[in-house]
This record gives C-alpha cells, structure tokens and sequence, in this order.
C-alpha cells in the first residue's frame, strides 16, 4: 500500500517502524488552513484502509490577531490498523506550524513524541506574540520530545517558485508542504489530494500547482533523507474493517441527513427552524442545501421563535425541527411545553456545550441532561435520545422522528460540540433497506376528538389544517382528555397529567433492551455512558479486558424514558460508575429512579476523557 | 370518508362555535368577531383552510370563538407559530389575532420579523390600551400617565403606535378600524385578506372593565364626524360635517394641515387624494392624534410586493428542478466516498 516502500532511502535511514496506532495534531495559525490539511490527511488515511477518529479543534474568536495563542487552531487524527474509538489521548506527533501553536499543544503532546516545527515562523515577532521570551528551539522548553527544526516557510517558498505567486500566496502553501511530509511519515497516497486540489483550484491553476508542488517537495523531503536519519517513516497496517462502500461524516452531517432519511421514512415534509448559535449551526447549514429534498429551513429571529415556527409547522402536518445549544435551549422551553400539552411531534437538537451561561461556547461538555429531561414548568414529560458518535448521529436522528411522530411528542436530541465537528469514517447504508415508518393523519370526521387517544400508545390522532370536517382549536390551556375543550376540571387535570407522563413511559416498552457494549452482562463493575463518552469508555474497557480485569460497558441511547431492564441490568453489577463530562446528570437521575449506590466519575474541563482517566477509575475501583 | 363544507352555504354562523365566550359583558372583542365571523363566508376559502393562531391574553382567546382551525399558543409569539403554519402549508389562510401587551411588549420582536419578512398572513392588533387579562396593568401603548396597578402614579414611558409600528417594520399593508364598526371592518379583513404578504390592521378597541372610554374622544357617535378620517385610495382626504373638511400638506413644510375649501383662499385642489401606496403618505397619516387632528382609519398602505412565502417556494422549486427529489441513496453517497472489499 506504500507507494514509498521502495523508496531511494539514502544510506542511513531507519528502516520503516510498523506502528498499531498513531495520533497526530496538526497546529498552526487560523489562517495556517489546519482544518484543510487535517480533512485532506483523514481521507487519505481513511483511502488507505485504516480506521480513524478525528477532532477539530477549534479557536473561540472569528479572526484572532494572527501568531497568537488565541487565534491557534488545531486538527488530530487518530488512526490505525484496529477499531480506533476517540481522536486519541495525546498525539504522537505534534505539527506545529508557528511558535503560538507550539505554546498551546505541547503540554499535550505524548512524553518523547516527535515534534516538527516550522523554525521560519519562529521570528522575534512570532515568539513575542505567543508568549515566548525566549526561543523555546534553544531553551531547553523541547527537551523530552525529540524535535525535529525544519524550515518550511523557506522551503515552500522555493518549492512554488515556478509559479511566481505573492510571497504572501506562496507561504499559503506552507500546509500542503508539511502534509506532504506527514504523508510521507505514513507511507500515504498523494494522488486524492492531489485531485481535490485540482478540483478546488480548477478555476485558479497555478494555485493547484503551487500546492501540488509544496506537498511534493515536502514529500522529497522526507523521501531524500534531508529528515534527521533516526526518523525513518512508520508503516501502518490496514485495519480489519467491515466491507462496504465507506465515506467520513462529521455529526452535523450525520444528524442532517438521519433527520431527511427519517422524515422521508414517516412520509412527511421537514420544516427547521432554527437560529444561528455555536456549535448547532453546522445543522442549519447543511439542511439548508438541501431543499430538493423538500427541506424547508428558516432562520428565526430568535431561539423562541425557531422551536415556535416548527412546532406551527408540525401543526400544519409537517415535521417541525428546531436545534440549539443549552443557552438555547433554555429560551426554548415554554414553546416546548406547549409542544407537550398540545401533544404534537417535534424534534428539538441539542449540541450540549461547556456551560453555565455562555460558558465555553466552543468546548464540549454533556451537562444539559437535567435540563432536557426536567427543565420545564410543571410535569412536563417528553422523550430525550442521545447520539455517541457522529456517525451515530444518522440513526439517533432516525430514532427522534420515530418516537416524536409515533408518540405525538417533542423529542430531545442530545449530542455536543465534540460530536457535532468530529469526523470518523462511516459505513454508508443503503436507504433501500430501511424500515418505512408511515405517519397517519386523521381524516375521518366521524368520532373525531382531538384528544381522544390511541389506546395503545396513548398518542392523540393528528388532524392537520385543511383537512375538511376536522376543524378544531388546540391550545395550552388544560383541555378536556377527549374534547380537547378548555378544561378546569380537577380531576380532568389530574387525569391528563397522569396520561401524559404515561405515555412518555410508555415508550420504555418500545425501545430495544439495554444491552451491554463490553465485558460480560454480570459482575463487578459496569461504566455506564452515554452521548460522545462512548468513545473512550469503550476503548479503556475493551483495553482492561485485555488485561484480564473484569469490567463492562453500558452505554444508553435512551434517556427518558429509560430502558425497562436497565434497572435490572445495573442490579447485577457490584459498583455501577457512571462516566460524563458533567457534575453527575445522569448518576442523580439513575440513583432516583433505582436506588441504586451510583457513583459519578466526572470531568467539566471542556475536553473529552482520556482513555488512561477512565482506565485509572476503573483500576481504583477493582483494586478497592 | 371526507366532507366538503360546500362554500356557498355558508353563513357566519357557520363560523360560530359551541364554546361559552368568555370576555367581559360589553367588551369590545364581540363587535370584533362578530365582524370576522361575518366576513368569513365572503373569502371564498373553505373554512378548513382557515387557521387562527393567538397568543395570550384577552383577544387571544378568539380562536376558541372560530368553527375553523385554531392555535391559541403562547404569550407573544403567535407569529412565529403562524410563520411554521404558512411554511409547511402555504395554501392555508393564516390569521394572527394579537393585542398590544402580546403583539407589541412580550412579542414585539416576532411582530417586527413577520412584517418584515412579509409572511402571508392576516394580523389583526386589538388596541386596548391595557393589560385585561392579568387585571389592567398599563401597556406599550397606554398613554403616559396611564394610572394602572403597577402604576399608582402614573405610567412614565412613551407610549408606541401600533399602526407607526408596522410601517416601520415594513409591512406592505397597514389599515385601521374601530371595535364596533361594523360597517367598515369587515371590507378592511377583506381587502387584508385579498393582500398577498402580511396584512396589519390595527382595532381600537374598547376594554369596558379596566381602560373604558379611551378612545371615545373619536369613537363617540357625535364625535365620529369630526374625529375619524376614512381614507381611500384615490379620494379626497376629508372629513367634517358632510366633508366639509380636509388635509393638505402645510405649505412649507413636510406636515399635514387641516383646511376648509372655500376659506382662506384654499380650493378643493388643494385637498390631498389618498394615495395607498404612498409610505410617506402613511406614515403622516399613521401620525395623526386626536384632538388636533382626525385619526385615520380605512386602508393607510397597501403597495404589495412578492411575500416571503411565495420566495420560500419558488427556491424549493428550483432546487428540485436541479435535482432529483428524494434519493437518499444520491446523498448519502455524495461527496468522496471508498469501498472496501472482503
Ligand atoms: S378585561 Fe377588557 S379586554 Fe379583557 S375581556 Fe374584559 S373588557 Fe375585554
């Protein structure tokens, strides 16, 4: 698969290293195009048939002053020759394009990992904008990494010369060079960046030489031994993977289309209604291209009025969807009671980020679990889902709608910044197969009552304006539990109230049985998760296995209402550990709802768990 | 089975439902429904494509009134819930009932937006004056000085025109009534309904419990004559006495004087037409107040231009014409994709 195998490698070069796994942090300026060489990096590596996660990272301001440590922004991929699980604990190999990037990344970067730097960028300027008063190359700041001094602004200028572009487009090229040498670290391909490169310069061709040219040269340069001798290159193997036809998604997408494929398999139209708001807005913009599939997007002026319009267009017999973040969602809420009283479908996306307030707009966090399942006036019942991983986010989307227009519910769709922007491959399904889940509206006059239900599900029919002979009012007010009519009624009130929180249980019974992910179904530690801590759970578990330590994983989809055997489940385990990136959501709600002694393992700074953090819990718990 | 209500058979009973109104004995909102549910057989709309969608308040109770569709929401923001309605079904024949606390305090954002965007839909503003609902606060539009609950001495804010309000906002059609003018209201919900794009008609209406008499300065019997100006497009701007008088702009400046034809040398050529297309026109009618002069009632503004509806369909439409409808497969397989094999 290495089209360097067989390279000219000069006398003293290392052989090649095979390597199970590799992380990689590409790190530069927001202007350095990080993203670009990390997306183009992902495809290449997906191309050679490994397994992979990523995770973008990045900056919290629009345009950061350039060289600074605030306008730094980051990509890392963790890719290889088995099933890879998160984006990776801390990277092998650091790239980092300017001294800002190096300032802000190395504390991350593995013990002994290798680190390459542009020294071109490392001017007197640059290191005062970082932060550095002195040159970290010479302080000593590099000692325990192995450091490898290249300077690539200067070698990518020479690299483009024959293109004769700006000396500020020249520099440009500075990604491309340094993938081009990543991608000879790795024995890659060039040829689909090179094409893609072609295609999104078709218009402009010396650019798509220049660039070409950069990652080339960079190519040679690791090819050609000018790389210090001891780093020979790694080689990879293939990993094991599922056969089909395969491409990357980020969760955006992902949720994007499972909400398209889902609304096409209830027979409906979607309306989103949504209102710009870090880091959900990357739904609105892919749905928004997506009219031919009779998507209709609107951009409300407000969160109030986003989740207001879907729920009017969920009135009028199309899907309404709105999303948010917490922030967001918080303003959402009265319409989303309503949505429960007048009992129509609705499917609110929540991308959880880093809270309270504005919090940390730009970092993850799962802390919007009380406040979806319990954040509303009254009793207030709906159905909450929570996607694990971007792909995930396709059938969790396709879940949503089933259950809100099934159940005539709102729908709380939890995911977060870290799954809305990571990508990883995903196995693409074919949309012949998939289980049509058709909608009824109520046509018949005869018997109608708008509240009158069905008694298995409990869900009230759904009779849409323009339907002749179903003219009725719905409002929030009490209603009677058949008419529909304003009622004050006590008992009438207490009746609804008992039959809306039924229903939403009732779902418990129409959801598959919680399942263990790893480890066996009994014994003496389960960690349970859920959302985008599948990742590192999973991986920490499935490592300790390996080591002989008897630990499982439990991960939920549902979380209101929760799975009917999940309480037994737990029972079977002697320590039950719940694992998020809260204050301890979902250990409060198991503990009420079970009795259970739930323990919390915890972590709000913003970031994913690391695998070793979740190993090391498992570790104190089993040597206890 | 389906049954078709057929339209000629219709009578405004037919628009009345079964549910006790519960407004206050006198209110103003009787003389408002009684005016809608009389224009109703007269749209030529089947009524199970009429939706009447509300906020809260006293007004906002009227879809419970209404044998069509109905979505009595929440405070303020009917219409947001109204844009959804015309946005999954744009053949629906929307229409907001709002008051001046819902529409133009807790919703005023929403009102603004759905002006501006020009969503085809019918908004009909009963002005009272007062919070009745919650028991007669001062509202947006209570005059200062307005002595309420929560203002023992006096309201100190600056109160907002509704109507000024709207054509601000860029509303396309502007027009006013009176709660118990029968006579008018209902020609004003047909022309509001015959006008592509969002359709404001501002209602003064009379809250017999907490703000009584209000408006009787131009409203009374007596007064009507000298107080009201009932514009149409195209006529001479006059009222009075057998429209003894009328409205010119004042010579030398951007303003509106009240003249007599026939004294001080003015002729009836000096007596403005109404022009309803005229924003500027509008916007000095809108600004009349009483005592000085009439207030303006009829059509202000109606210049229409393409609803946002109507944009919202026309791209989905060549969207569609670009590509194939619903092939999941095609998306799904979009963009760069790789096959493993065994
Ligand atoms: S409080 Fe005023 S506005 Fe409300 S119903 Fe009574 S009279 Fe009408």
């Amino acid at each position: 698969m290495s089209e360097t195998a067989s390279a000219k490698a000069a006398p003293a070069r290392a052989p090649r290293q095979e390597l199970e796994t590799a992380v990689v942090r590409f790190a530069g300026d927001s202007g350095d195009g990080m993203q670009l060489t990390g997306g183009q990096f992902t495809l290449t590596t997906a191309l050679a048939a490994n397994d992979l996660a990523t995770f973008p990272d990045f900056p919290a301001e629009i345009r950061a002053p350039a060289g600074t440590t605030y306008g730094v922004s980051a990509f890392q991929i963790n890719f290889g020759g088995r099933r890879i699980k998160t984006a990776g604990d801390a990277p092998d190999v650091l790239v980092a394009m300017n001294p800002a990037a190096l300032k802000v990344n190395l504390k991350d970067i593995k013990e002994g990992g290798l680190v390459i730097l542009d020294t071109g960028s490392f001017t007197e300027r640059n290191l005062q904008k970082a932060g550095y008063e002195k040159d970290p190359i010479e302080d000593g700041t590099l000692d325990g990494y192995r450091a490898v001094k290249i300077d690539i602004s200067k070698l990518t200028l020479e690299a483009v010369k024959a293109q004769e572009l700006s000396k500020k487009d020249a520099l440009r090229c500075k990604n491309l060079w340094t993938l081009g040498l990543i991608y000879w670290m790795y024995g890659r391909k060039r040829a689909a960046t090179k094409a893609w490169l072609e295609k999104k310069f078709a218009k402009r061709p010396e650019l798509a030489q220049a660039n070409i040219a950069a990652m080339d040269a960079g190519h040679a340069f690791g090819e050609t031994a000018e790389m210090p001798a001891e780093i020979g290159g790694f080689t990879i193997q293939e990993a094991d993977i599922q056969p089909g036809l395969y491409r990357t998604v980020t969760g955006s997408e992902a949720l994007a289309w499972g909400l398209v494929a889902g609304t096409e398999l209830a027979g409906l139209k979607m309306t989103f209604a949504s209102y710009p708001i870090t880091p959900a807005s990357g739904l609105l913009h892919t749905l928004a291209r997506l009219k031919s599939f009779g998507v209709v997007t609107f951009q409300a002026e407000d969160e109030i009025a986003a989740v207001c319009a879907a729920i009017g267009a969920s009135y009028a017999g199309t899907l309404g969807v709105t999303s948010s973040s917490g922030p967001g969602l918080a303003l959402k809420m009265e319409a989303i009671g309503l949505g429960i009283s007048v009992e129509l479908p609705l499917v609110i996306v929540n991308s959880q980020r880093a809270g309270p307030s504005t919090g940390l707009p730009t970092k993850t966090e799962q802390s919007d679990l009380f406040q979806a399942v319990w954040g509303r006036n009254a009793d207030s019942p709906l159905a909450v889902i929570a996607s694990r991983s971007p792909s995930d986010c396709f059938d969790a989307a396709i879940e949503a709608v089933r259950i809100a227009t099934k159940y005539m519910t709102p729908v709380i769709l939890l995911t977060d910044g870290y799954i809305a922007n990571a990508s990883e491959p995903w196995r693409i399904p074919d949309a012949n197969n998939f289980t049509p889940m058709p909608v009824t509206f109520r046509t018949d006059p005869e018997g109608f009552k708008p509240f009158l239900r069905d008694p298995k599900t409990l869900a009230r029919p759904w009779a849409v304006p323009g339907t002749p002979g179903l003219e009725h009012r719905i409002g929030g007010i009490e209603k009677d539990h058949e008419s529909g009519h304003i009622s004050y009624d006590p008992a009438n009130h207490q009746k609804m109230t008992a039959t809306r929180a039924a229903k939403i249980q009732g779902i418990a019974n129409d959801i598959p049985a919680q399942t263990v992910e790893l480890g066996p179904s009994k014994g003496r530690l389960a960690i349970v998760g859920w959302g985008s801590t599948y990742g590192p759970i999973d991986r920490a578990v499935a490592n300790l296995l390996e080591e002989g330590l008897e630990v499982s994983h439990i991960h939920l989809r549902h979380i209101w209402p929760l799975p009917a055997n999940l309480k037994s489940l737990l029972e079977g385990f002697d320590q039950v550990l719940v694992a998020e990136m809260n204050n301890g959501q979902l250990s409060t709600l198991l503990r009420s709802q079970y009795l259970l002694p739930i323990e919390g393992l915890n972590k709000v700074s913003g970031q994913p768990f690391k695998i070793a953090e979740i190993e090391a819990a498992i570790h104190a718990r089993l040597e206890k | 089975m389906n049954v078709t209500t057929p339209l000629e058979k219709l009578t405004p009973k037919d628009f009345a439902t079964d549910q006790e109104v519960r407004w206050c004995p006198g209110c103003g909102d009787y003389a408002i429904l009684k005016a809608v549910q009389k224009t109703m057989p007269e749209l030529d709309v089947p009524r199970e494509n009429i939706v009447f969608v509300s906020g809260i308040g006293c007004s906002s109770r009227f879809p419970y009134y209404m044998a069509t569709y109905g979505f009595h929401t929440i405070h303020g923001r009917a219409p947001a819930f109204a844009t959804g309605v015309k946005l999954a079904n744009p053949d629906l024949s929307v229409w907001i009932v709002t008051g001046d606390g819902d529409g133009l305090s807790i919703g005023g954002n929403h009102l603004l937006h759905i002006l501006r965007r020009n969503v085809d839909v019918q908004i009909l503003l009963f002005n009272n004056e007062i919070y009745g609902l919650t028991k007669g606060q001062y509202s947006p539009t209570s005059r200062l000085g307005t002595r309420s609950p929560s203002t023992p001495t006096g309201s100190i804010d600056n109160p907002l025109s509704p109507t000024e309000f709207a054509l601000g906002a860029g509303a396309r059609f502007v027009a006013r009534g009176i709660d118990t003018q029968q006579k008018y209201l209902p020609d004003l919900f047909k022309r509001a309904h015959a006008h592509a794009g969002a359709s404001f008609v501002e209602i003064f209406q009379n809250c017999i419990v907490y703000n009584d008499g209000v408006f009787t300065e131009f409203t009374d019997k007596a007064a009507a004559e000298d107080h009201q100006i009932h514009v149409e497009h195209g006529k001479p701007l006059r009222f009075g006495k057998d429209g003894a008088k009328g409205l010119r702009v004042k010579p030398g400046s951007f303003d509106l004087e009240i003249v007599t034809p026939s004294e001080n040398g003015v002729t009836d050529a000096d007596i403005l037409l109404h022009d309803e297309t005229s924003h500027t026109l509008a916007n000095l009618l809108a600004a009349m107040q009483p005592p000085h002069f009439p207030m303006a009632i009829g059509v202000l503004y109606c210049n229409p231009i393409e609803s946002y509806t109507a944009r919202i369909s026309q791209q989905i439409e060549e969207a569609k014409a670009k590509a194939p409808l619903g092939d999941l497969n095609a998306l799904l397989q979009s963009g760069h994709t790789w096959r493993v094999s065994d």
